[in-house]
């Protein structure tokens, strides 16, 4: 195991302008994952760096953001300091993304106030023989990512009407098979064919393989 | 085919064609037209006595022209819907005093003369795109001499002579003598396989039709010499391989080469020459009769509906799914499913198994009355937009309406924006907003970045998808590279606007690096082209300003490489170390 190597400190940069709607208040969470992290990456330092930064109001390194424990410190954190951004360094957001979003929602706040740094696929696993530059590098990262949460906004998915019928453009057999299938699962289906009839070209076929039976 | 006519809740229109479609996924708007049959359909029992008083005589289409019908005709016995058909061309009786024998025929008086072509509006949810395909034309390979020798046919044309309910009730003959061949020759791979003389692709169904067709013909006539010339017998398919050593076992003749010519003889037979690339010898056979085994091709309107629909086709001209493994039944476009050979030539089985599939997808739609759409949409800013068309000309699936000419401001159609933020990056006057990757959160991002030892850095901006997915598999494989980049995650590529570039280096970055997935790859279509399309662009302007294009870097990299992304690191840390700390002074004092 590699000492963590202790953060050399820049001055936190001024320029940041407060978001347009509210007061925001943003957690930030850097996750130990274990030692996936934590071995190469300093994440306490990270997270005491992260402090000083204008509008987080909780910075904090935590040992497995994803488990169960670690999202109950998060979501009651979300209630205690009242926090509507919040930011995981952790893993890819392409593997807990979705975990985290739904976090929030059990929070009661929106699923896009979310913003992830990427802190093991792209930082500590790759970069491994260089802890402090990995420090520095997943310093940026998450300061980068909470530059983003300051800025987020609450989406919704909209709703769009679904008429429950299909068209089925072509009468040959696969035309054929597939409105057959929506049909009889109870679906309304409009078939358009351009030839006098349906049938295809399978119609004028005579045996078919592999079966050698009849295309009609 | 009858269970389809007679289904309660499948409506069928025939002679018909779609004209146009609006909207999307949900609330799709089709136009139908609907060509005049003349005879009513409902009402029409198919009784034919129209047929036998007509005077027209004309090659009959079911048949390949093999037979005759007239101008009121039933295109096959088993026709869905079964009822006959007037051909308004072909028809003297537009005007009734020159003929209309048909009329006075008919019984039911189903036959209207005045019948005109009707246009069918539709609002469905879901659309299965099942067009089919057309056989390949052979005239164009002329040495195989079909349409010179009246001999030479088809596979299409054979399926019909040999087919109980064809023009000869099933029994082959030699359409010269009308008399039964002792040898037949079937040739392969006729326009499949080489893009000079037809398609390059494989047509996939042509080696199995053949092997069918000669089982059949051994077990109607046992002494028949029959001959098949061919590149690679493609027998893949379950049951497929044993048809094949059937075939063999019942004395069929493989022939490994494609004829090079084919003459006609004095008698009607035609002499074949072969180069034998098995043994290497050059044969001549003479045959009664040369089968062409024509290869698929896409169907006409298969363009048509591209365009109108917004789909995708691939280079061979199928419609493109949506991704080859994972989606093979959906096209990019929500909603939109594909059946059959419209996506790609396949046989029977094979159109089945896919059809089904597209069903269930669509059906997985059409479950609810309601769906949820994308939350990561764009929007225009109405009073910023100058009506100039850039973003629905970029946008890959036409969500953006717009009218440059009577000045109407670009609406985005949320319900078919799938977010990958081309048209906000292409936007030339920032009148248009990309939610959850807007300029402002990634200009703030970049000022996270800069602000402090800005010389040290690497700017990466990294497609959701395939970069950003390659660098974590880099990542899972613990793959070492230099620790200078910072990645900027945006779903697409084409996302990354040209102001963000300028943005950084006036900020004091030495390399801007955009990646994205490889052309032809892209998550959202073709979007990366105009990613390419801008980066190349910047670079031309960076040369005209005097700053090095090296410095902006554009790299393709899929999801599967995490090995290239280490590599791409490596070169962009030693490109930046070549960046000097004057030039970025240089660059800044330019830019500002």
């Amino acid at each position: 195991m590699t000492t963590p190597t202790v953060l050399s400190m820049p001055g936190v940069s001024p320029g940041v302008l407060p978001s347009a709607d509210g007061e925001v208040r943003i957690g930030v969470y850097v996750c130990h994952c274990g030692m996936n992290i934590a071995q190469t990456v300093d994440c306490d330092g990270v997270a005491a760096a992260m402090a000083k930064l204008p509008d987080v109001a909780v910075a904090k390194g935590i040992g497995y953001a994803c488990s169960e424990p670690g999202q109950r410190e998060i979501r009651e954190d979300i209630a205690t300091h009242g926090l509507n951004r919040i930011v995981v360094g952790s893993c890819s957001p392409r593997l807990h993304e979705p975990t985290f979003r739904q976090m929030l929602i059990a929070a009661g706040l929106n699923p896009y106030l979310l913003e992830m740094a990427n802190l093991r696929e792209q930082c500590s696993w790759v970069h491994m023989k260089t802890p402090e530059a990995a420090t520095a590098k997943a310093y940026d990262l998450v300061k980068m990512a909470v530059a983003r949460a300051r800025r987020l906004q609450s989406l919704t998915e909209p709703m769009l009407p679904m008429t429950q019928r299909a068209l089925v453009i072509g009468g040959g057999v696969a035309g054929i098979q597939a409105a057959l299938d929506m049909a009889d699962n109870g679906y309304e289906v409009v078939m358009v064919e351009r030839q006098p009839s349906i049938g295809g070209v399978m119609a004028q076929l005579d045996k078919t393989f592999p079966t050698m039976d009849c295309s009609i | 085919m009858t269970d389809a006519g007679r289904h309660p809740r499948i409506t069928i229109h025939t002679l018909s064609e779609v004209v146009d479609v609006k909207g999307n996924v949900g609330s799709f708007d089709v136009k139908i037209v609907k060509k005049a049959r003349y005879v009513d359909e409902k009402a029409c029992t198919a009784c034919g006595e129209c047929a036998k008083v007509c005077p027209v005589v004309r090659p009959d289409e079911f048949n390949m022209g093999l037979s005759s019908r007239h101008a009121i005709y039933s295109p096959f016995p088993q026709a869905v819907p079964s009822a006959y058909v007037l051909n308004s061309g072909e028809c003297l009786g537009n005007n009734p005093v020159v003929c209309s024998k048909c009329q006075d025929a008919c019984e039911k008086k189903c036959i209207d003369f005045h019948m005109s072509d009707e246009t069918i509006s539709e609002r469905v949810g879901t659309i299965v795109v099942a067009t089919g395909l057309t056989p390949h034309d052979p005239r164009a390979l002329d040495e195989y001499g079909y349409t010179r020798f009246e001999n030479v046919l088809t596979s299409l044309e054979f399926e019909r002579l040999v087919n109980a309910g064809g023009p000869t009730q099933g029994h082959l003959v030699r359409p010269s003598d009308r008399k039964r061949p002792r040898s037949v020759g079937f040739v392969q791979c006729v326009g499949s396989r080489s893009a000079r003389r037809g398609k390059s692709y494989c047509s996939n169904i042509c080696c199995m039709n053949t092997i069918k067709s000669t089982l059949v013909l051994k077990e109607h006539y046992p002494d028949m010499d029959i001959k098949v010339f061919y590149i690679d017998i493609r027998a893949f398919g379950k049951g497929f391989e044993d048809l094949y050593t059937r075939s063999r076992r019942t004395g069929v003749h493989y022939v490994r080469g494609l004829p090079g010519q084919v003459e006609q003889l004095a008698d009607g037979r035609l002499r074949v020459a072969v180069e034998n690339t098995a043994g290497q010898s050059l044969d001549f056979y003479d045959l009664d009769m040369l089968v062409l085994a024509v290869g698929i091709e896409p169907a006409a309107g298969t363009h048509k509906l591209q365009e109108m629909m917004g789909l995708q086709l691939s280079s061979d001209g199928f419609f493109l799914e949506a991704h080859p493994k994972l989606q093979p039944v959906d096209a990019a476009t929500r909603g939109v499913f594909y059946a059959g050979c419209a996506e790609g030539p396949k046989d029977i089985k094979e159109s089945v198994t896919q059809a089904s599939a597209a069903a269930v997808r669509a059906i997985r739609l059409m479950q609810s009355s309601q769906i949820r759409a994308e939350a990561i949409t764009s929007e225009v800013i109405t009073e910023q937009c100058k009506a100039c068309g850039k973003c629905a000309e970029v946008c890959p699936y036409n969500a953006i309406t717009v009218d440059p000419k009577k000045k109407i401001p670009a609406k985005i159609i949320t319900a078919a924006c799938t977010g990958c933020g081309t048209c906000a990056a292409e936007c030339p006057f920032g009148a248009i907003v990309m939610n959850h990757f807007t300029d402002r959160q990634i200009y703030d991002q970049i000022d996270a970045l800069l602000d402090e030892r800005p010389s040290d850095k690497i700017l990466t901006f990294a497609c959701n998808w395939c970069s950003y997915a390659g660098a974590d598999y880099a990542g899972v494989s613990r793959l070492q590279y230099p620790p200078n980049a910072r990645l900027i995650r945006t779903m697409c590529s084409g996302r990354v606007d040209e102001d963000f570039i300028w943005y950084a280096f006036k900020k004091g970055v030495p390399i801007v690096l955009v990646s994205g997935c490889h052309i032809g790859d892209c998550h959202y279509i073709d979007a990366n082209h105009w990613t390419a399309k801008r980066v190349d662009r910047v670079r031309k302007k960076m040369e005209k300003r005097g700053l090095r294009p090296e410095r902006l870097q554009l790299e393709w990299i899929s999801a599967a490489e995490g090995i290239l992304f280490a590599e791409v690191m490596t070169r962009m840390e030693q490109l930046r170390q070549s960046v000097s700390e004057k030039e970025i002074a240089e660059t800044i004092a330019l830019l500002s």
